[in-house]
Order: C-alpha cells, then sequence, then structure tokens
C-alpha cells in the first residue's frame, strides 16, 4: 500500500502556510505542556481547583460501579479458595495454634501495658478521624500509584492527610475536590512513609516501588534486620502518621534490599479513614534563620 | 434501521456520526479510566492513547496533529496524571508520525504496527520519566509488564477503530 500523502499540500501557497501553522501550534502545545508539568512539579497543588474539580465531575461514575467490581472480585476468590480447600485447611489449623499462643502472649503484654500506661498517664487516644470514604477507583495505566476516595473539602479533608483502613495505612492525600480526593498509595514511587519494625523497634523508611511493592530501608548500613513475615508500623516520625498503624508485611529478604506487602489493599478496603496530621507543627515550614546572623560576616558563609 | 437516508434529520445525523465518531471513541477509552478498578500495579494498557495511535494510522486526515492537545488535556484530567504528560507525549506522537509519513514511501500493517510499537514504547517511557520528575523513585522495570501489554493490545484497538469507522462510514 502506498503512503497517504495526505500531508503534501501541493503547490498551493496557502495551503501550504495552513499545514505549516498547525505544526506552530502543534510545537507551542507541547512546550505549553511542558511548562505545565513544570507548574505542576514547583507548586504541586497549584492545579488543585481544576484537577479537583474533574474528580467532583468523574467520581460518581467510578463509584456507583464500585460494588459490582468487588463482588466480582470477591466470587474470584471464593472459587479459588473452593479449589484449595483442603490444603488451606491444614494451613488453617496450623495458623490457629500458633494464634492461641499469640493470644496468651498478647493478653499479658496488654495487661502490663496498660499498667505502663497508668504509671506514665499516657492517654492512648488516637487522633480523631476527620472522615470516612470509600476507594472508589485508580490510576491503572500510570506509573503513578494514585486511588480515588469518594469524600472531599466538603468533609474538612486537607492536603497531606494520612489515610488509614482497618487492616493498615493505605496513603495520604495529594489532591482534594468537593466531594472527592486523591490518595497517594504507599506503593507510588514517591511515598516515603517513616517506619518501625514492630519485633525490636529498628527505624526504617518504607518506599514504595511502583509495582505492588514496597522497599524498606534501613537507616544504618550493615546487616539487614528484617525476616520474612516481620510487620512494620508507622513510628511517627515526620510528624505526618499518628505512631503505631501498621504498614506492610516482609515477604522477601535479600543482602541489601528488603521488600514489603502493604496490609491493606486498597482494592479491598471498604472504609478508608482520614486522620488529622500526627503534628502538624513538625510538617510547617521552619522558621526563617535571625538575618544578622547571616548578613554580619559574609566571609564566614563561604 | 433503515440504511437509506431519508429525511433530513437523518442526513444530519448522519454528517455529525461521521464527524465526531473518532473523537468521541477516543474520549470514551481516556473515560475507561474511571471504571472502578483499584490496581496496585500498572498492567492495563491505556487504551485512549492506542486508540488514537490506530485512528492517526487508519484516518491521517481525520483530525490535525493539534487535535491531541486538547484530547491529552482531557486524558490528563480524567486519568490523574499531572496535567500536561498527555498533552506533551500525544502531541509528540502526533509529530513523530507526521514526520514518518513524509518520509516512508510504502505502508502495510506490519509496518503500521512496528510504528505503533515505537510510539507506545516511547509514550510508556515519557510517562515513566515525568513521574520520575514529578518525584516517583519506581525502576522503569515496573513499566516493562505494560509496555509488552500496550503493544500486543494495539492491534485489538486497530480492529475497534476499523469497526467503528466502517459503521461511521456507512451511509
Amino acid at each position: 500500500m502506498a503512503a497517504p500523502q495526505i500531508r503534501r499540500p501541493g503547490f498551493s501557497r496557502r495551503a501550504q502556510y495552513g499545514l505549516f501553522l498547525s505544526y506552530v501550534a502543534a510545537v507551542a502545545g507541547i512546550v505549553v505542556a511542558v511548562l505545565l508539568l513544570i507548574l505542576a512539579k514547583l507548586d504541586p497543588a497549584g492545579f488543585n481547583a481544576v484537577r479537583g474539580a474533574a474528580l467532583d465531575v468523574t467520581t460518581p461514575i467510578a463509584s456507583g460501579g464500585r460494588k459490582v467490581a468487588r463482588a466480582i472480585g470477591n466470587a474470584g476468590d471464593a472459587i479459588g479458595d473452593y479449589f484449595r480447600a483442603g490444603s488451606q485447611n491444614a494451613r488453617l489449623k496450623r495458623e490457629l495454634r500458633a494464634t492461641h499462643r499469640r493470644l496468651i502472649e498478647a493478653r499479658a503484654a496488654e495487661f502490663e501495658n496498660s499498667r505502663l500506661k497508668r504509671l506514665l498517664r499516657l492517654s492512648s487516644e488516637l487522633p480523631d478521624a476527620i472522615a470516612t470514604g470509600r476507594i472508589v477507583s485508580s490510576t491503572f495505566d500510570a506509573s503513578r500509584r494514585l486511588a480515588t476516595l469518594d469524600a472531599g473539602a466538603a468533609a474538612g479533608i486537607r492536603i497531606g492527610q494520612p489515610v488509614r483502613g482497618p487492616e493498615g495505612l493505605i496513603g495520604r492525600i495529594v489532591e482534594n475536590g468537593r466531594h472527592a480526593s486523591r490518595v497517594l498509595l504507599l506503593t507510588d514511587g514517591s511515598s516515603n512513609v517513616p517506619v518501625l519494625l514492630v519485633r525490636d523497634g529498628t527505624p526504617a523508611l518504607a518506599t514504595g516501588r511502583g509495582d505492588g511493592t514496597i522497599e524498606l530501608k534501613t537507616l544504618e548500613v550493615g546487616r539487614n534486620p528484617f525476616r520474612r513475615g516481620d510487620v512494620v508500623v508507622t513510628s511517627g516520625v515526620g510528624g505526618v502518621y499518628t505512631p503505631g498503624i501498621p504498614v506492610a508485611i516482609v515477604v522477601t529478604v535479600n543482602r541489601d534490599d528488603t521488600v514489603a506487602r502493604p496490609l491493606a489493599d486498597p482494592a479491598r478496603v471498604d472504609f478508608a479513614i482520614v486522620q488529622r496530621l500526627y503534628m502538624p507543627s513538625a510538617t510547617a515550614p521552619l522558621a526563617p534563620a535571625p538575618a544578622p546572623a547571616a548578613a554580619a560576616d559574609p566571609a564566614a558563609a563561604r | 434501521m433503515s440504511r437509506i437516508a431519508l429525511t433530513e434529520g437523518d442526513f444530519r445525523r448522519k454528517a455529525l456520526r461521521r464527524q465526531y465518531v473518532p473523537i468521541g471513541s477516543v474520549l470514551l477509552a481516556a473515560m475507561l479510566a474511571l471504571l472502578p478498578i483499584v490496581a496496585t500495579a500498572p498492567l492495563i494498557p491505556d487504551i485512549a492513547f492506542l486508540l488514537l495511535l490506530a485512528w492517526r494510522l487508519l484516518r491521517p486526515e481525520v483530525w490535525p496533529a493539534t487535535a491531541a492537545i486538547p484530547l491529552g488535556l482531557f486524558n490528563d484530567l480524567v486519568a490523574g496524571h499531572p496535567i500536561g504528560q498527555s498533552m506533551m507525549l500525544w502531541t509528540m506522537v502526533m509529530l513523530a508520525f507526521d514526520f514518518a509519513d513524509s518520509r516512508s514511501l510504502y505502508r502495510d500493517y506490519w509496518m503500521d504496527w512496528f510504528f505503533a510499537a515505537l510510539a507506545i514504547i516511547g509514550y510508556v517511557l515519557g510517562g515513566w520519566a515525568v513521574a520520575a520528575y514529578m518525584g516517583s523513585a519506581a525502576p522503569v522495570t515496573t513499566m516493562l509488564p505494560i509496555a509488552a501489554a500496550s503493544v500486543l493490545a494495539f492491534p485489538l484497538a486497530a480492529q475497534l477503530a476499523l469497526a467503528l469507522d466502517r459503521w461511521r462510514l456507512t451511509r
């Protein structure tokens, strides 16, 4: 087949200029798009008004069909369970025995905990939930992992607040409209959560890998403290996430990288709870340094 | 429905269909991002982009390269990309196809798929690069499955565009 010659305008000057101008317009469009991207990088909340409005308009479509999608997903699981009934039964029995032992230990620990707390007069209150919503959809073609929550600024949700489910942390709000907001999931490559290893309190950083898993990085170099099955919880460092929210469970451990899976599957959580910032003052910008000290001796600054 | 246009209304409807089916199909495909699916890894191809490519290869005359700017903006807003990502990448791909058309001497099905595959890989890498610029630390290997899935899904998008085109042009 011969190539289409649709873009050859022939000898007409007018048609040639028209074509040339359309290319100029296309290149100008690319330049504008690049500028928009740079603006979005410099000021992440800058287009929130436009994007929030788009979210508000589109979310009802997703939230309407979510129930159907969940029912289909659950049916798939039920069929899988049926086929694995035998091995699952044996595994569950093993787990039950282990859990019984743990339960007794946990009761003892709980008792001791409450005694110590009374001694220290610590309050064990969680920061109040601002709003509850459902995760209704997510990006599925991009390298960003963002989910849509069907509650927004009208329910008191602001950018930056943490989102959790009953099983554990889900992410934090990055964009909000009146009635919907977007959640940056833990698995996104730009999500960083300070965590603690429950077993011995080793601090670490949980960074998303973009493929549904999380990488755990310890703050010191050397021996890898993680073991398969370890659970990490938020540490509260940085002042965004309340300490003690379960985050992830370790699935593979290599010499220098540890891969974990988030405990709360955003595809399964029924309700997501938006919480207040743990310590809002910790995320506020630092007060400017006293000017005279810096200006007094420019030679020392160099 | 009768296939013969009998009234003025029929003519108008068919003219509208001829004009708006390509753009409407791409907008609808962009709205597939609103499906209530919650995915933790990128797996499903960007169907709007595949359809745009298929229309561009099938009917180069239906829209100029500049049409990708508003279409991309719509896709960015609906799918939650940073504003400007699809605007930039889609327009670049359209310009690249205009350039390829002005240089190539013949076209066939395999050539179309080959150029589409190049465009898809460029698009996926571009999306990854924009995400990296926005602060994501995801390794580029996370995008391999979706790039492969998109290249393999392109013939389906081409079939869909072809079917829509036949329906669009029935008199």
